[in-house]
């Protein structure tokens, strides 16, 4: 079924996939994610497309393990398949010709960015990326990011590789620089996000994010996954996920993301414990 | 009791109540609330049956179920042959005798309830599939009429298309049911919770139709993985039906109702039917119930099954708020009466205002404004006013919003088909026909959030249409 082609460690808790999914290679477009299940016990977790490769009808995803069911899926190994794999799901990006567009990419956001920076640069704009990192071990994608960019900033937090300095900062230099930026485009942690769009408002830039809220189904069913855009509740799974930043309350969602954190780590902490006793009556 | 029992000795006999868990430990567990009848309640339940010649039980029953002679059949205690009876119309009758409002349905119409208490219409037919379940299905499949050469592709597997398959198959089309989600049943297995519809149920009648040969699909959204249009032109389905429900929830539109601790029913039922919250070691995260106080918004089947199994989770005090009086209440009647006896409590003709923040974000209460009754909406329901003045503050920890569903927006981009607006897929009243030709449509998406018995009952009206289509299609141009 949705075999794993390829599995590839590209840094710390960070693995790039190949999946075979020739139905969802063939619809994706840029912008657009899937919800899969590991395991037949795993929670739906949703992940951003990358590429698609028709041909070979194998879907990329980055996935970052920071939870049980991503961790799962981390454990999982070339040959095996994921238990349920659905989409492609969401609002394709708006694609345009607008000139000069910067893709601000955070951490793994990065990979949620390329799609839509890719079919950007193809329309014919002009794409600047900058890829933030907290050191040298977490830098990822950069061959990729090179080819689908006419400039790309490769930052760290601690310097230890490429530019010393938070992505909002670099976003900053580019302004002061005097450079003409008519679209932004921000994938990251929500905090990183919303600085984003503080300083674009600013600017007067406008500025699309794409949104990763706590979703159940991501097929507009649970509501789970709401925000409020210009005051009005919006389900992020089918409205979106990307948005006008400059209309997202991002605190709300904030909060939301952060609301299950403590029963996840107690969660977590019982299932270790769990696999603990096991090994301790196995040994 | 001999089976020719005088009438006026059949009415002597008093309604039976399916035993059920007692209230203060089913709130503990989330096993089945009803234990079904025993053989002897059964048949005596059966006995108090008059006969009717004209049915009227029939004419309150949306599938029309001959209701008299299946329960003839249980007197006579040819089981089988009772099942056979219910089966010819209603072909999910462990689950309709389980969830269907016959108070408003069947059991209304029953003339017993005219002077005294209808027929447990719905207990009977509960039983009389629950004890020939095994039966039926070590029963050879029988005899298919040869294949049509013909494919029909359904969207969703709520009872609609599940109905619609079954017909379908039996007609000899080859049949493929296309499912979003990782589990087959629609509503059946992410909404109504396992103490009112335990899922081997809805798993069992799934596998009758895959044993007839129906295939089934999960992961697929049509719209998304598959449009229409490569269904019928690149995979050559000759027909559609789309069942696909009615599941976007409604939110309130009040301030506040983006506070942590406030979400839909959907999601509540969706972690803990679907993705199995009930039962330990499932990993799907919910808020912590224990000891806390829960609020329901909403009077329907879904209200009901939010404050029911928020007490199962744990609740101190779950409260149901809605903003017209009990009788306008839309949930089933047992619901409710299963809901107070398990300590559910009920404020009616209140409405909320705002949500109050606890300073961090999480709710900590709920602003209510009293009613009153106005005149009948179009609905026919009297309308509720809001009594100036009369606001009043309820401490909460949990919210839950259960104020119906809208139809979801996955289909709505797909050229050839109309909605209202409403959201609802416009068809033919007779035909069940979209207007997309060969597409037809049933269930809540044509109707809005209704029973399972009307959805059931579209399904088999769309199947007769799309066999009829199906036949045209191989009548020569001309
Ligand atoms: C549209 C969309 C696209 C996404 N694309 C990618 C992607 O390409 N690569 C990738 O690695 N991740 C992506 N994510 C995030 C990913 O879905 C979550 O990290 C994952 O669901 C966590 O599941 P888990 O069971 O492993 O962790 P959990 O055990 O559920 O959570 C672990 C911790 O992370 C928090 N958390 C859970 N989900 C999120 C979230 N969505 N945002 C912020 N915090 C969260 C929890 O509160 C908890 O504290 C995307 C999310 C969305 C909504
Ligand atoms: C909590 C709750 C309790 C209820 N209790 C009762 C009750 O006691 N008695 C009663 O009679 N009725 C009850 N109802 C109502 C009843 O369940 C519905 O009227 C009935 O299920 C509608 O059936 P359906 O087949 O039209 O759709 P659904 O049961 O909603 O099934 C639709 C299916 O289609 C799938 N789908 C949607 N879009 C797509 C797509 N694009 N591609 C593929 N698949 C798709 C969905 O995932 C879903 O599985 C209740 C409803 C709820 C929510
Ligand atoms: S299907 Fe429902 S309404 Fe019809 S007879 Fe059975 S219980 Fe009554
Ligand atoms: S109306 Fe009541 S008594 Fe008469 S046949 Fe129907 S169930 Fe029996
Ligand atoms: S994830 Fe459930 S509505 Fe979006």
């Amino acid at each position: 079924m949705f075999e794993i082609k390829t599995k590839t460690k590209i840094a710390p808790d960070i693995f790039r996939f190949e999946i075979y999914a020739p139905l969802i290679a063939k619809k994706f477009q840029a912008g657009q994610f899937i919800v899969l299940r590991p395991l037949e016990s795993s929670e739906r977790v949703p992940l951003t497309i990358m590429k698609a490769n028709r041909e070979a009808g194998t879907i990329t995803l980055i996935v970052k393990a920071i939870g049980l069911s991503t961790r799962q899926l981390a454990e999982l190994k070339e040959g095996d398949a994921v238990a349920d794999l659905l989409g492609p799901l969401g609002k394709p990006s708006e694609i345009g010709k607008f000139g000069t567009v910067v893709v601000v990419g955070g951490g793994v956001g990065t990979a949620v960015a390329f799609a839509v920076a890719q079919t950007l640069k193809e329309a014919g704009n002009r794409i600047i990326i900058i890829s933030g990192a907290r050191d040298q071990s977490f830098v990822i994608l950069e061959d990729d990011l090179r080819e689908i960019s006419d400039e790309l900033i490769m930052a760290t937090d601690d310097g230890s590789y490429g530019v010393k300095g938070f992505v909002t900062e670099l976003l900053k230099d580019l302004y002061r620089k005097g450079e003409q930026i008519d679209r932004v485009i921000a994938a990251g942690p929500l905090p990183m996000m919303k600085l984003i769009a503080d300083i674009t408002r600013e600017h007067g830039t406008p500025t699309i994010v794409s949104l990763n809220p706590i979703m159940v189904d991501g097929i507009g069913m649970c509501g789970g996954c709401r925000a409020l855009v210009n005051g009005k509740i919006v389900f992020v799974c089918v409205d979106g996920p990307e948005f006008d930043a400059h209309q997202v309350d991002f605190d709300s969602l904030m909060r939301r993301n952060n609301a299950y954190r403590d029963i996840e780590q107690e969660k977590e902490h019982a299932c270790k414990l769990d696999a603990q006793i096991e090994e301790m009556k196995r040994a | 009791m001999p089976n020719d029992l005088p009438l006026k000795e059949r009415m002597q006999i008093a309604r039976h109540v399916m035993p059920a868990q007692d209230a203060q430990v089913r709130i503990t567990n989330f096993d089945e609330v009803n234990l079904g009848f025993t053989p002897e309640l059964a048949r005596e339940e059966a006995m108090r049956c008059l006969q009717c010649k004209d049915a009227p039980c029939s004419q309150g029953c949306p599938v029309h179920v001959h209701i008299p002679d299946f329960i003839n059949q249980i007197v006579e205690g040819d089981m089988l042959k009772a099942a056979d009876v219910l089966l010819q119309d209603n072909l999910l009758p462990a689950i309709c005798g389980r969830v269907c409002p016959q108070e408003k349905f069947c059991e209304s119409r029953c003339v017993l309830g005219k002077k005294g208490l209808p027929v447990a219409i719905g207990s009977l037919e509960r039983y009389t599939a629950d004890a020939t379940a095994n039966q039926r299905a070590a029963r050879p499949v029988g005899d298919l009429p040869p294949a049509t050469g013909r494919k029909v592709a359904l969207i969703g597997s709520g009872p609609a298309s599940l109905a619609c398959a079954g017909d379908l198959i039996r007609m000899g089309h080859a049949v493929t049911v296309f499912e979003a989600l990782h589990a087959f049943g629609g509503v059946l297995v992410y909404g109504i919770p396992e103490f009112r519809l335990p899922k081997r149920i809805v798993e069992y009648e799934v596998n009758v139709l895959r044993r007839l040969g129906v295939r089934f699909e999960k992961n697929v959204v049509i719209g998304m993985t598959l449009t229409l249009n490569e269904l019928m032109a690149d995979q050559g389905y000759d027909a559609v039906f789309i069942g696909a429900g009615a599941g976007l929830p409604h939110f309130l539109g009040v301030p506040g109702e983006e506070l942590i601790g406030i979400y839909s029913s959907n999601e509540l039922l969706t972690r803990v039917n679907l993705m199995k919250a009930y039962q330990s070691g499932a990993v799907t995260p919910i808020f912590s119930y224990q000891d806390k106080t829960v609020a329901v918004f909403g009077a329907g089947n879904t209200a009901l099954d939010s404050a029911r199994t928020a007490l199962r989770l744990g609740a101190k005090k779950v409260h149901i708020i809605y903003r017209r009086s009990e009788e306008e209440m839309p949930a089933r009647h047992e619901e409710v009466l299963h809901a107070k006896e398990e300590g559910v409590e009920f404020t009616f003709l209140a409405a909320p205002l705002e949500f109050i923040d606890n300073g961090q974000g999480w709710l900590k209460g709920v602003r209510l404004q009293r009613m009153q009754l106005g005149e009948p909406d179009q609905s026919g329901r009297r309308s509720p006013v809001p009594i100036e003045g009369s606001e009043f503050t309820m401490e909460l920890d949990l919210a839950v919003i259960a104020i119906g569903n809208s139809s979801n927006p996955l289909l709505r981009d797909t050229p050839g088909l109309q909605f209202t607006r409403r959201g609802t897929l416009e068809v033919g009243e007779n035909s069940l026909q979209t207007t997309k030709k060969g597409v037809f449509a049933g269930g809540d998406i044509v109707t809005g959030g209704a029973t399972v018995i009307s959805a059931m009952g579209a399904g088999r009206q769309a199947a007769q249409e799309i066999n009829r289509y199906l036949l045209e299609l191989n009548q020569p141009a001309g």
